[in-house]
């Protein structure tokens, strides 16, 4: 039986993961530390983004999308039957790519996660104002957007929009966060704005986050998997360890390549 | 991947042709504008049609003067009831005494009625002698005027607007002058509450069960391939599907009679209800296709952000996609609707009735819609029907364009929120 450690957040074992016919992953065995930011870099295709939304049960809503092996969270796969995934995604957020606000004001964005999941008020606990302004105040948003809760999520930059989705993520109080390329989409300064934001994070949550970008991998993480793929196009994990081990002295001739900009 | 090896430079030359290629741009330019122009002339054509026959001169012959009808110096508000009515005998047609027989003996009614009929047909017959589009009623005003004091030298000639508060509330009439499209107007009225209440649930859930739920496996996409034709169906194959099932097969439900609902002139199944029913057949394709076009819109990153927080799929329907879709589920109803409300050929195959003068009552009744009436009253021989008919056109582009407003409205007010 796969003995799972308190130090672990999330732990992947022999994780295939197949489109249809397709195996795009093979043979995963990540362990991911608690309370540190995990970066997944790797060349276009490689399956960095299949193995992230693996983990909160996100890919299972392509209709052909299956999986093999296990994901413990705490211990427990959150592939089994009795898992319902709704669970698993509440405590294992997810920050997409693209910033993705809700039709909805900027104060409903947050709010909606909390009620839906039950957020209840009551003596000694936060009201949902003083809960709203708590995760703005995390996501480092509150002081630009505390006079305008009433607009749309949509009224705000994009840098301030995927914040306000990270926001959203810690309403429903996550223990981990899955981050998927979140600055790709933004500019350098708002680029930068995120990262501080996911050290800060990285004290309370679990940050895992998907990059193209080696330098900021570098800059926000603390470990760092590198995946890569062959022939036939299933990414597999080429190597993982501590982020400055990786770009500094590689074990592996395909992470040299990569992370010294020879890849291809 | 290969590569020359013995690589020359190689210089292309490329020919000057921006002006050929802007040329083929104006030309196709002018081609869509024409495109256009056409399609606006056909509909200021239709539009000038309508409105020239609903106002325009009309000349009415009222020829009998009361004092001439008095029998044996008695003027006619002192004859007896028999007296008035040989007088209307001798003075209506065969066809125009039957009917008033018809409608109820005369020797059966009070003689203030018998006397009205009098006034009505015999002394103010309004005879219609004539009827002038609205251009030449405008430019050759004189002109009629003496032609028909010329021909008929008691008829007057007055400017009339066929549609007029009272053509919109009176009941289907014989008589020209007083035929209203009140029983029309109410019936369409009905059958599109109807098929409202009926499609449009049905419809939004078909699309959310197809979009949201349904897999990908060959019976789904068989459905889905089944409601794209159904789409292209004539809309006559619906009215035989309806005649069979709701006017014959549904007969006790349709006609009301297992809600204990009983009336002599509605001994059938076809009803309101079955005229709803079958609209709402015949627009259920259209409809779920423009909701399912609506839902494939919102995007997906919208449906992942709810799922990512942990939403249930019906939490994310409801909280996101149905909300950012309405819009669209709109426009899909306003479509759905005024397809619907144009409708003729259905409702004439289960039977709507060509020439009722009461109000439909409610879902078991007969009914005609304007459509309908329309379509009788340009059939007539007599240009004055098709003055009326202009009117009834007005009419429903009225109504028509009513229900699109406020679903415009609607549509918008959704819109502006985010």
């Amino acid at each position: 039986m796969l003995e799972s450690d308190s130090n672990f957040a999330l732990q992947a074992h022999n994780l295939n993961i197949f489109y249809g016919d397709f195996r795009a992953v093979k043979d995963v065995n990540l362990s991911i530390e608690r309370k540190k930011v995990t970066a997944i870099i790797g060349p276009s295709g490689c399956g960095k983004s299949t193995v992230l939304r693996s983990f909160n049960r996100m890919n299972e809503l392509v209709p052909t999308a299956r999986s093999e092996g296990q994901v413990l969270f705490m211990g427990q796969d959150i592939y089994d039957r009795q898992v319902d995934p709704v669970e698993v995604r509440r405590r294992i957020g997810m920050v997409f790519q693209k910033p993705n606000p809700f039709t909805k004001s900027i104060y409903e964005n947050v709010a909606w996660g909390a009620k839906l999941n039950g957020f209840k008020a009551g003596i000694g606990k936060p009201n949902m104002d003083e809960w709203v302004e708590y995760c703005l105040r995390k996501a480092a948003l509150w002081d630009e957007v505390k006079d305008k809760l009433k607009q749309s999520g949509l009224s705000l930059s994009g840098g301030q929009q995927q914040r306000l989705c990270i926001a959203r993520t810690l309403a429903v109080s996550p223990e981990v966060i899955l981050m998927d390329e979140p600055a790709s989409a933004l500019d350098p300064i708002a680029t930068l704005k995120i990262e501080e934001l996911m050290r800060e994070l990285a004290e309370e949550y679990t940050i895992i986050v998907v990059t193209h970008n080696m330098q900021q991998a570098a800059r926000v993480s603390d470990f760092t998997a590198f995946f890569s793929m062959n022939g036939d196009r299933a990414g597999f994990l080429v190597e993982y360890g501590n982020t400055n081990q990786i770009f500094t002295i590689p074990q592996n001739k395909m992470t040299e390549d990569y992370v010294t900009g020879r890849f291809g | 991947m290969s590569t020359p090896t013995n690589s020359i430079r190689l210089t292309p030359y490329f020919e000057s042709n921006l002006p050929p290629r802007n040329r083929k741009a104006s030309i196709w330019g002018t081609l869509f504008l024409l495109s256009t122009t056409i399609g606006m002339i056909m509909l200021m054509l239709l539009l000038y049609n309508i409105i020239s026959a609903t106002f325009g001169l009309v000349a009415i012959d009222n020829q009998v003067d009361p004092a001439s009808l008095a029998v044996n110096g008695v003027p006619i508000e002192e004859l007896d009831q028999e007296a008035l009515i040989t007088i209307i005998k001798e003075n209506t047609s065969k066809g125009k005494f039957r009917q008033l027989e018809r409608e109820q003996p005369l020797i059966e009614r009070t003689w203030d009625e018998v006397y009205q009929v009098v006034i009505d047909d015999v002394v103010q017959p309004n005879d219609i002698v004539g009827t002038w589009p609205l251009v030449e009623s405008l430019t050759r005003k004189e002109e009629i005027v003496a032609e028909v004091k010329q021909e008929h030298p008691k008829a007057t000639v007055k400017f009339t607007s066929w549609i007029n508060p009272q053509f919109i509330t009176s009941p289907q009439s014989s008589d020209v002058l007083k035929a209203g499209v009140r029983t029309a107007l109410l019936g369409t009225l009905l059958i599109i509450a109807i098929t409202i209440v009926i499609a449009l649930p049905i419809g939004i859930g078909a699309a959310v069960y197809l979009e949201e739920y349904a897999s990908d496996t060959w019976i789904n996409r068989t459905i889905q391939t089944n409601i794209n034709n159904l789409a292209g169906v004539p809309s006559i194959i619906y009215g035989m599907l309806g005649l069979a099932i709701f006017v014959r097969a549904m007969e006790p439900i349709t006609s009301g009679a297992v809600f204990g609902f009983t009336d002599p002139t509605t001994a059938n199944g076809r009803t309101i209800l079955s005229a709803g029913l079958t609209l709402s057949l015949l627009v259920l394709p259209v409809l779920i296709i423009n909701v399912q076009e609506a839902i494939r819109a919102v995007p997906n990153s919208l449906r992942e952000g709810a799922y990512g927080l942990g939403a249930t799929k019906w939490q994310t329907i409801w909280h996101h996609v149905l909300p950012n879709a309405m819009p669209g589920i709109l426009t899909g109803a306003i479509l759905s609707i005024s397809r619907a409300i144009g409708e003729t050929a259905p409702l004439v195959v289960i039977g709507a009735a060509t020439y009722i003068t009461f109000d439909p009552d409610g879902p078991f009744s007969k009914f005609t819609t304007l459509p309908i009436q329309i379509y009788q009253w340009t059939s007539r021989a007599q240009g004055e029907y098709h003055n009326i008919a202009a009117a009834a056109i007005l009419v429903l582009l009225t109504l028509l364009l009513s229900l699109n407003a406020t679903a415009i409205l609607l549509r918008n007010r959704y819109s502006r929120r985010y």
